[in-house]
């Protein structure tokens, strides 16, 4: 096992079967947790609703966490970054032409000064 | 086993093959639909296993010339030349079969699933007609020996996935998609144009060996440098000439997203061939190797960063797939800005140049199976929109299970293959340059985070209501996904078995040019 | 001086085409423009062929004089052949995207963003 896969990086090493074996032996004793646990549950009575406190279920679209809504924290912390940064992908066929021109010109000025 | 002629001919077949099956494709579709299915199945399914035995003999066997129109196919040299080849030449190193495995790869496994996926919309000869001309377009481009040869295949390759970006023309959006594709990628042929145009007039020679043999590096060898490292580099989408890619990666048909991502890939491979086969030690190394890393981290952090808010799960994907170039130029660019010193060669360039190509193959599997994830998800709901999804888990258990394969190797989670070749990368750049390393290690993380996000909005969640009908996809677009989640984990569980054979061979390729030059001038 | 006329009318030509591609709105005037440019590619590339005094490599009869070597026209044709290719995708394009949104002009093509 050693010899067919361990990827050397030069500077380390990684085997993912040792990597894999890790991972199973993980997964046995979660589930040896887990068989401890309580066994079954009656249907049809209040162990089966979601909410102990007798609450009505609210419907299924609006339990869903919907995209739009996630990493909303994220993106108001970097709201300065992004305001930059979204308004630049303008659409405008003109703007993807002028990135390009304006690239080569700029690699053009360094790799000839740096010649 | 293998007939000699297919093995002796198989550049000149590779290229023919599907060139040829594309133009009878209409005919046959008049026949009948399901002839016409088999028939471009076989097409592509020849034309993998032609690939796929040319490339098993470059790595057994070494460089391979294929000299069109030359009595034997290995004689590069006509013995009235003078010394200059003139024929048109297919020069296939462990670098070209390297692109050769993915294009055998990906291309049978897309046109799989596009048999199932595009079998209820109309136009499909002309469909199948341009995908197999795409794949011609990839195999020439990663194969040939000539620049303006590699001008023609880009060409073909261009055009055919343009007209393909469009095909669901979807109230022009798709159109506007691939015009400003097309725009872009024939100004940027032009420039190529105008490079090869230039090493002609310097040169008298067109071929990629002699050019580099008389490579002088003078002021117009910078500008025909320039010219092609921005062209190709936009046609691979790097940042900050990226744009065009979320605009046609997201309004392409998803089965043709796929084979773009091959396709950018193909750019891809002429940026580093002619950085390394055509200039490599002429040229100012540190100059051009530190742009390349630049394109490369702008790549992965806008990349990532555009990712996160997006709606369209297509255009969040298409900017990881710009994100993701970043880390191959990353890779690549340290080793060529160490190009001309030795020692530090050997202690991390190559590994950081192995590390960079490692992840073009690893990324054309994870990402083509991932932008078929997406397809399969939009044949049964109709929709890219994340913010209207959810509870697919419920009803499209497989396509759940190949979506988490690519999202974590895309992630870079272990034990998956995008993990093996970022930790390659890692650990070589952070010799060179920790600061580089650590915005790697950031955007990785970023990337978990922002395929987190899309995990639990599409299949998360209880099953709603107006997706109680949903079906699981069907299966020749789950085989088609099955094949490359089987190399996704086939490469994360032997990663060394991958490195060893097609890896490092090819980036030896790449930085040894003298034996490129003598592989085809015979050590002139 | 004067042999250097065709690369200073390929000059004229880029800058031309550039401006057109890079200020016009209207979609088919910047098509024009991607024209002019295939067109001064062209030139460059026939320009570099020529050799003074030499003769069409046509053996049949041909004069005890200096041959030229074929590959720049060959070269040009093959571009003059991927032009047309260009252009008539360029404008299919045009016209869909003028029946679909009721316009060609550059401003109004930008649904696809950010």
């Amino acid at each position: 096992m050693e010899l067919t896969s361990t990827l050397l990086t030069g500077t380390g090493s990684w085997n993912p079967l040792a990597w894999i074996l890790g991972l199973v032996v993980a997964a046995v004793i979660a589930w040896l947790i887990y068989s401890l646990g309580e066994k079954g549950y009656k249907a049809g009575t209040a162990q089966a609703e979601p909410f102990i406190s007798g609450n009505p279920e609210p419907e299924k679209g609006l339990v869903h966490v919907r995209a739009g809504n996630l990493y909303w924290g994220y993106l108001e912390a970097l709201k300065g970054y992004y305001n930059r940064l979204v308004p630049l992908h303008t659409g405008d066929l003109h703007d993807y032409i002028l990135w390009y021109l304006g690239v080569t010109a700029l690699f053009l000025v360094l790799v000839v000064i740096s010649a | 086993m293998i007939p000699a002629f297919i093995v002796e001919n198989s550049p000149a077949l590779m290229v023919i093959v599907p060139l040829v099956a594309a133009f009878i494709t209409p005919f046959i579709g008049r026949i009948s639909h399901a002839l016409r299915s088999l028939w471009v199945g076989g097409a592509m399914a020849v034309t993998s296993a032609i690939t796929l035995i040319l490339a098993l003999d470059v790595y057994a066997t070494g460089t391979r010339l294929y000299v069109f129109g030359a009595s034997a196919a290995s004689m590069a040299l006509p013995p009235d030349s003078g010394g200059i080849p003139i024929r048109i030449i297919f020069a296939v190193d462990p670098m070209s079969a390297l692109m050769l495995v993915i294009t055998a790869i990906s291309g049978f496994a897309i046109i799989l699933y596009s048999l199932a996926s595009e079998r209820s919309y109309s136009g499909l000869e002309s469909y199948y007609t341009l995908y197999l001309l795409m794949i011609t377009g990839i195999l020439g481009m990663v194969s040939t020996g000539d620049v303006f040869n590699f001008f023609v295949f880009l060409e073909i390759l261009s055009l055919a996935s343009a007209g393909l970006i469009a095909y669901r023309i979807d109230g022009g959006v798709a159109v506007e998609a691939a015009l400003k594709y097309f725009v872009l990628s024939t100004i940027g042929a032009l420039a190529i144009l105008v490079a090869i145009g230039i090493y002609y007039g310097e040169y008298n020679a067109l071929n990629m060996a002699m050019i580099a043999a008389r490579m002088q590096f003078s002021l117009l060898d910078q500008v025909a440098l320039v010219l092609i490292i921005a062209a190709l580099a936009m046609k691979c989408g790097a940042v900050p000439m990226h744009f065009w890619t979320p605009d046609a990666y997201s309004m392409a048909p998803s089965s043709i997203t796929a084979l773009l991502v091959v396709a950018s890939q193909a750019s891809l491979y002429g940026l580093f061939r002619t950085v390394f086969t055509l200039y490599n030690l002429s040229l100012n190394a540190v100059t051009v190797g530190w742009l390349i890393i630049i394109l490369g981290v702008l790549s992965m952090v806008v990349g990532v960063t555009m990712a996160i808010p997006q709606k369209n799960v297509k255009r969040l994907m298409a900017y990881h797939a710009v994100s993701q170039t970043g880390y191959m130029l990353l890779g690549v660019g340290v080793g060529l800005a160490v190009l001309g010193n030795q020692s530090l060669l050997d202690a991390f360039g190559y590994m950081a140049m192995e590390g960079g190509l490692f992840h073009i193959i690893n990324h054309a599997m994870y990402k083509g199976l991932l932008f078929l994830t997406a397809g399969a998800i939009f044949l049964r709901i109709g929709t890219y929109n994340l913010n209207r999804m959810g509870g697919l888990g419920h009803s499209m258990k497989w396509t759940m299970v190949f979506f988490v394969i690519g999202a974590l190797a895309i992630a870079g989670i272990p034990p998956f293959n995008g993990f093996a070749s970022k930790l390659m990368i890692y650990e070589s750049v952070f010799i060179f340059n920790p600061v580089l390393a650590v915005i790697a290690m950031v955007v990785s993380i970023l990337t978990l985070a922002s395929f987190v996000k899309v995990f639990h909005s599409i299949f998360m969640g209880p099953r709603l209501p107006e997706y109680a009908e949903v079906k699981e996809a069907p299966l020749p677009m789950l085989f088609g996904m099955g094949i490359l989640a089987v190399v996704v984990i086939l490469f994360g569980l032997f990663p060394t078995i991958v490195v060893e054979s097609l890896i490092t061979p090819a980036a030896h390729a790449l930085v040894n040019q003298g034996a490129y030059i003598s592989a085809i001038l015979g050590g002139a | 001086m004067f042999w250097n006329l065709p690369y200073v009318a390929v000059v004229v030509l880029t800058i031309i085409a550039l401006a057109t591609i890079v200020l016009k709105k209207n979609l088919i005037k910047v098509f024009l423009g991607i024209i002019i440019l295939e067109s001064a590619v062209n030139l460059f590339l026939i320009s570099l062929g020529y050799r003074e005094g030499g003769i069409a490599p046509i053996y049949t009869n041909a004069p005890a004089a200096a041959m030229v070597l074929p590959t720049p026209q060959a070269l040009t044709l093959t571009s003059i052949v991927i032009g047309v290719a260009t252009s008539a995708l360029l404008l299919s394009f045009a016209i869909i995207i003028w029946k679909k949104y009721g316009s060609i002009n550059l401003d109004r093509i930008r649904r696809l963003k950010e």
